[in-house]
Formats: structure tokens, C-alpha cells, sequence
């Protein structure tokens, strides 16, 4: 039973996390203003695409992290034009712009690189390298506190810590902020922002692409702090996972990154363990990769705790003439 | 103010979305350094060209049929069935059991079997979100996402875990008995005199697909229950008033979508692979999606719409194997119908629309 609250299942479940708490945190702006958003999966996939391609041939992780974000505010600004500007289903341009990263990025990546729809393998500065916190090795030996610190929360990325950093920051910012508040209301009640002489329009688009930032450096983590470069669908499914995460936290900062964790450390139970036994019953490995669909139906149905989303969320907004 | 006439928005629309995203494809297509033209020219040759290739073409225009035509049905009530990927895989799992444990005297009556529990399974996937968006309001977009996933974790225990032949390395149940093999069209059309490549795996099922586009035709235009179903997707409040009740047609749309898309399993894993193989659907619950949406909702656009779908499927092979352009090509392809016909419906239809007014105008 100890062994799932071991370092190194908790480690995993950290980096686990990280890229969905970064596309959930992109879900929550998008759609607190209003803007549904299927569509994270995609931005992932592309920016994971587009850094690790150009982490490879420049060697730089950081210029990769640009282009990487570049991409993903490709797809927003797609989403953006057609959910907000034509007012289309916000739904169906989700799943389209998931489509059109899934073919895009293979089709881009053989063209390129013509390794089968990867790209090679990142090496050296073309990898976000794992950054040692303060003291990690002078309190290794200190029991309890020694492991947790230099092991468990020492040694991430500089992009795991700046997603962790980005949960505070996403509170304030929505929270504390005249900006925040009023994309909270764009989400709500738009017509009553519109009445009080702001546009609506330019802060659906402005929460649109502070997701489309995020989901940028979701997929660039993936692909150059996870793993080392590009491989086909390399997101398998974590856009749909933030989404459920998303809805789990009920569209809230701080209760985003306890889901993100919680998912993540399923993630990181179903990678280590093949079967889960627990006092003789014996759990397959498929129940636990289940698992927070399942706990996102349940919180969704509404039997524990009511999942209610933003008002006008996936409504388009016409101005009253 | 005049609207536009209705074969705009039948024909003309969709004409002008398809132009659009065959040209941004186009694009791609020289962007990748290849020529666009050639690559026409292979597919259709790949996918038309033969009785070989029009037998992989209506293959995949037979599962496009039961998904487009599963998304299609929902859209008339202003649902939108993200799940039937998920319900075709259960379906799967129906026409699984029924060819394993079941011993057949004859396809046809394996046919029927087959047919209907696959369809009660993919009907039961989706009863559930359709429960939990009529009685709890929870959005069945998002669940029916959610039972996707947890669709392929219950098929990848039961097929890798319980239904596979102890020994056996592929990921797949046992191969069903001979009784159960669907005649493909080769063995339909030889004793008439027409002949047919026997490698294509298109089948039996195609037909089945054909009776479902037009018994869909006859329920959402020519019946009660179809009139319920439209009048509830136009107006809730509106069919609330007429004593439509709001539950009962939900419950009952998504039991047929559901329905729907489960019975293309009988095409995919009765007809073709005749076992139960993990992922197959691959991915033909999402394609249902830019069928229905292309073919606006209705069985016979859905209908075109997907042999032009099983075109660019079997084509996009073709050219995968003739070119360096990977398979994937479709995919963009896909996407690019879906977002204009779909999401930037408005781009299209905006200036048409005004462009209509105009010359209405002009005439009077």
C-alpha cells in the first residue's frame, strides 16, 4: 500500500500534472469569459509540435517555448475568429481545430524532417533542463523533510515551477484585477459589460489568446521537458483530461491545480503499476486511466457538489440593436 | 427583408465550404512541396478507379453513413453527439458477443442479432449522458467526451484482458465462426454477373446503411416522433407549450443516435475484420461529425456526404502509398470541411446572404 505514496510515483504524478495544470488554467480563462473551449488538445499538440521542431534545429529550449506558444496562438486566433467574430458553434470549432493540429503537425513534421512524423530526438539546450532548488543536496540527508524537498520538489523544469507559479498568478489576475473581474463578467452576463461601454469582444479575444499562451507552454513542456521531441499524438488525451479537471475545480484557480494533481497522480499510479492490488482485490490498470472521466461525469451529474458552468458560457454575443 | 432561396442554403452554401477548404488543402498540399493536381488525379484513380477501390470507398462511406447519420439525428434536436466513437466501439463489443458465444444457423439471422445488440449497446453508452442532460442538466458534450474515454478503458480490459485467446499476441478476440461472415459485394454482385474485386471490403452492410439514411428520412420528416425531435431542436420553450416533453425526446434522440452509431460495428468488425480488434473504430465516430455537418443534417446529404468522406479515405491511402504525402493529409482535410462548414458558417453564409438581399433588390 506505501508504494503509491512513494517519491517516485509522487514525482511522476508532479510531472504528470504540469501540462494539465497548464491547459486547464488556459480552459478556465477562455471559458470563465465565456468561450467554451474543446479545442486545448490541439493547441497542445501543436505547440508540442512546433517547439520541440524548433528546439531541434536551433538547440535552443526557449526559442522552441516561443515557437511553440506562437503556434497554439495560431489555432486561438482560429477559434477566436470564428466562435467570437462569426459568432459559429464554439463546439464544433474545438473539435475542428483538433483535427487540423492532429494532420498538420504529422504532415509537417514527415515534410521536415521525414522521421516517420517525429522530430529527432532533443539533446542537450534543446531540452528544458531540470533546475536544482536551493539547499536540495544540503537537506537531501534530513529525514522526511530531506526527500520531500530534494527529491520531490527539487529537479523540475523551469516550466513545471512557472505552471505552479501560474495558479496564484491566474487567482489574482482574476480575482484582483479590474480585468479579471470583468472577463469574469464577459462570462456571465455580457450584455451588462457591453451596457457599461466595454467591448465584449475584445475581452472574449483577449482571454482567448491568454489561452492560447498556455496551451502553448503546455505543449512545449511536453515536448521538451517530458520527453525529448515530437512524436505522433503526443498528448493523448490531456487536453480532454485539463477539460475534466477543469470542470472538476468548477472553474476555479487553486481547486484547478488540486485536480490537475489528483489526475496527474492517477496518470502517474496507472504508468508505474500494471495492477493495483489493495488487500487482495485487484484493480486493472484501465479502471484507474477511467478514473477522472468517471469522477468528472459524477461531479457533473451533480450528485456531489454541482458543477455550474459560467452563465453564457458557449453562447455568441449579438449586441442588441 | 427576402431571405435567400432554399436551394442556397442546400447547395450553395455547402458548395462554396467545400471549395474553400479543398482550396486551403490545396494549399497544403504545395506547401509540403508536392502537386496538388497529381495528387487529384491519384486519388481518384485509387479510390474510383477500380472495383477494388470503390470497394474500400463504400466501405468507409458505410461506417461514415451510420456515424453521420448518428450525429445527424441529434442535430435535429439541437444535441450534439460527440460520443459516437465511443458508442461504435460498444457496438463493437455487441457484435462481439453476439458472433462469439451465439451460434448462427445463417449470416442473415446473425445479421439481425448482431445488428440489434450492437445497436442496444451503443444505444445504452449513450442513455447515459442523455439521462444526465435531461434530468441533472449536465452538458452532454462534455460527457459524452468523458464516456468516450471511459468506452475505450472498458474495451481495452474486456478485449486485451477477458476476450482474448490465452497465447495470443494481437490485441483482438478470437476470429468469429464462418457461419457469421457477411457476403461482401464480390459475392452479392457475381451471381448477377457484375464483377467485383474480392479483396474490397465493402459489404452487405452498405445496404443496411442505405435503409438507415432512409428510414431516418422518414422519421425526422414523415412521422410524429420526427416532428417532436425538430420542433423540440427549434424551440424548447416552444415544444414545451405544444406538450412535447423535453426529457422524453432527449431520452429518445440520443437512444437513436446512439443506436446509430453502434451499428456500424457491423460493417467494421463483422463485415471487415471479423473479430473484435482494439481501436476500431478508428476514429469514424469524429468523421460522423463533418459527414453530418456537410451534409446538413439531412440522410441524403449525409448519405453524399459520406462517399465523398470514404473518397478521401480510401484516396488518402492511395496517395500515401503512391507519394511522400502521409495519410494524415485527410485528417487536415477533415478538419478544414469542419470548421467551414461548421464553425465559420456564418463567413460563408454572411455575404451570400447579403448578396441575395441585394439582388432582390435590384429585381424589384
Amino acid at each position: 500500500m506505501m508504494d503509491f505514496i512513494a517519491i517516485p510515483v509522487l514525482d511522476s504524478a508532479i510531472r504528470l500534472s504540469t501540462p494539465l495544470l497548464l491547459a486547464c488554467l488556459a480552459g478556465l480563462f477562455s471559458e470563465r469569459a465565456g468561450v467554451y473551449d474543446i479545442g486545448l488538445e490541439g493547441k497542445m499538440l501543436m505547440a508540442a509540435f512546433f517547439s520541440a521542431a524548433v528546439a531541434a534545429v536551433t538547440g535552443s529550449a526557449w526559442l522552441g517555448l516561443l515557437a511553440g506558444i506562437a503556434a497554439s496562438m495560431v489555432l486561438a486566433a482560429i477559434h477566436g475568429v470564428a466562435a467570437i467574430t462569426f459568432r459559429g458553434n464554439q463546439l464544433i470549432s474545438g473539435v475542428a481545430i483538433n483535427f487540423l493540429a492532429a494532420g498538420l503537425s504529422l504532415l509537417i513534421a514527415q515534410h521536415w524532417f521525414q522521421q516517420g512524423g517525429r522530430t529527432p530526438s532533443l539533446i542537450g539546450g534543446g531540452r528544458f533542463a531540470p533546475i536544482d532548488l536551493p539547499l536540495a543536496q544540503t537537506l537531501a540527508p534530513v529525514p522526511v523533510i530531506g526527500p520531500i524537498y530534494s527529491d520531490l520538489l527539487s529537479g523540475h523544469s523551469a516550466l513545471a515551477y512557472l505552471a505552479f507559479l501560474a495558479v496564484p498568478a491566474s487567482w489574482w489576475v482574476l480575482y484582483r484585477t479590474r480585468f479579471g473581474l470583468r472577463l469574469r463578467a464577459v462570462g456571465e452576463n455580457p450584455a451588462a459589460v457591453d451596457t457599461a461601454g466595454v467591448s465584449v469582444v475584445g475581452l472574449r479575444f483577449a482571454a482567448v489568446m491568454i489561452c492560447g499562451i498556455l496551451c502553448g507552454v503546455a505543449g512545449a513542456y511536453l515536448a521538451t521537458a517530458l520527453q525529448a521531441g515530437f512524436v505522433k499524438d503526443m498528448t493523448a488525451g490531456r487536453g480532454y483530461i485539463a477539460l475534466a479537471a477543469l470542470i472538476f475545480a468548477k472553474w476555479r484557480p487553486w481547486q484547478a491545480m488540486w485536480a490537475c494533481l489528483l489526475f496527474g497522480y492517477l496518470q502517474a499510479v496507472a504508468l508505474w503499476y500494471q495492477k493495483i492490488d489493495i488487500w487482495g482485490l485487484v484493480i486493472p490498470v484501465q479502471a484507474i486511466d477511467a478514473l477522472p472521466y468517471v469522477l468528472t461525469v459524477v461531479i457533473l451529474a451533480g450528485f456531489v457538489g454541482k458543477a455550474i458552468p459560467p452563465r453564457a458560457g458557449g453562447e455568441p454575443y449579438v449586441k442588441e440593436r | 427583408m427576402d431571405k435567400m432561396p432554399k436551394w442556397a442554403d442546400v447547395v450553395l452554401i455547402p458548395l462554396i465550404s467545400l471549395i474553400l477548404a479543398t482550396a486551403i488543402s490545396a494549399l497544403v498540399i504545395l506547401g509540403i512541396g508536392e502537386d496538388p493536381v497529381a495528387a487529384v488525379k491519384i486519388m481518384v484513380s485509387g479510390a474510383l478507379g477500380s472495383t477494388l477501390g470503390w470497394g474500400y470507398t463504400l466501405y468507409y462511406a458505410t461506417n461514415f453513413m451510420f456515424t453521420g447519420l448518428a450525429v445527424a439525428v441529434a442535430f435535429h434536436a439541437r444535441l450534439f453527439n460527440i460520443g459516437g466513437e465511443g458508442q461504435a466501439m460498444l457496438g463493437g463489443l455487441g457484435v462481439a458477443v453476439a458472433c462469439l458465444y451465439i451460434p448462427w444457423p445463417h449470416w442473415s439471422l446473425a445479421l439481425i442479432g448482431a445488428g440489434t445488440l450492437a445497436a442496444l449497446f451503443g444505444a445504452a453508452w449513450a442513455a447515459i449522458p442523455a439521462w444526465l442532460q435531461a434530468r441533472r442538466g449536465s452538458h452532454i458534450v462534455i460527457t459524452t467526451i468523458m464516456f468516450n474515454f471511459i468506452a475505450a478503458s472498458v474495451l481495452n480490459y474486456l478485449v486485451v484482458d477477458i476476450m482474448r485467446p490465452k497465447g495470443a499476441r494481437d490485441t483482438a478476440t478470437a476470429r468469429f465462426p464462418d457461419s457469421v461472415h457477411l457476403p461482401t459485394l464480390h459475392e452479392l454482385l457475381a451471381p448477377i454477373g457484375v464483377p467485383f474485386s474480392k479483396a474490397g471490403p465493402a459489404n452487405v452492410s452498405l445496404l443496411v446503411a442505405v435503409a438507415a439514411c432512409l428510414l431516418i428520412w422518414l422519421l425526422i420528416w414523415r412521422s410524429r416522433l420526427g416532428y417532436e425531435i425538430r420542433a423540440y431542436g427549434h424551440s424548447e420553450t416552444g415544444a414545451l407549450y405544444a406538450g412535447i416533453s423535453p426529457v422524453r425526446i432527449t431520452m429518445i434522440t440520443m437512444l437513436i443516435s446512439g443506436g446509430l452509431a453502434g451499428m456500424m460495428a457491423i460493417n467494421n468488425v463483422m463485415g471487415e475484420a471479423e473479430r473484435l480488434v482494439l481501436n476500431a473504430t478508428e476514429e469514424a465516430g469524429f468523421i460522423g461529425i463533418a459527414v453530418a455537418l456537410m451534409g446538413r443534417s439531412h440522410p441524403l446529404g449525409v448519405f453524399l456526404a459520406a462517399i465523398l468522406f470514404g473518397f478521401l479515405y480510401q484516396g488518402g491511402a492511395e496517395l500515401a502509398l503512391m507519394t511522400q504525402i502521409p495519410s494524415e493529409l485527410i485528417v487536415v482535410i477533415q478538419a478544414l470541411v469542419i470548421l467551414f462548414t461548421g464553425a465559420l458558417d456564418n463567413m460563408v453564409r454572411m455575404p451570400i446572404e447579403k448578396l441575395f438581399v441585394t439582388l432582390g433588390r435590384m429585381r424589384a
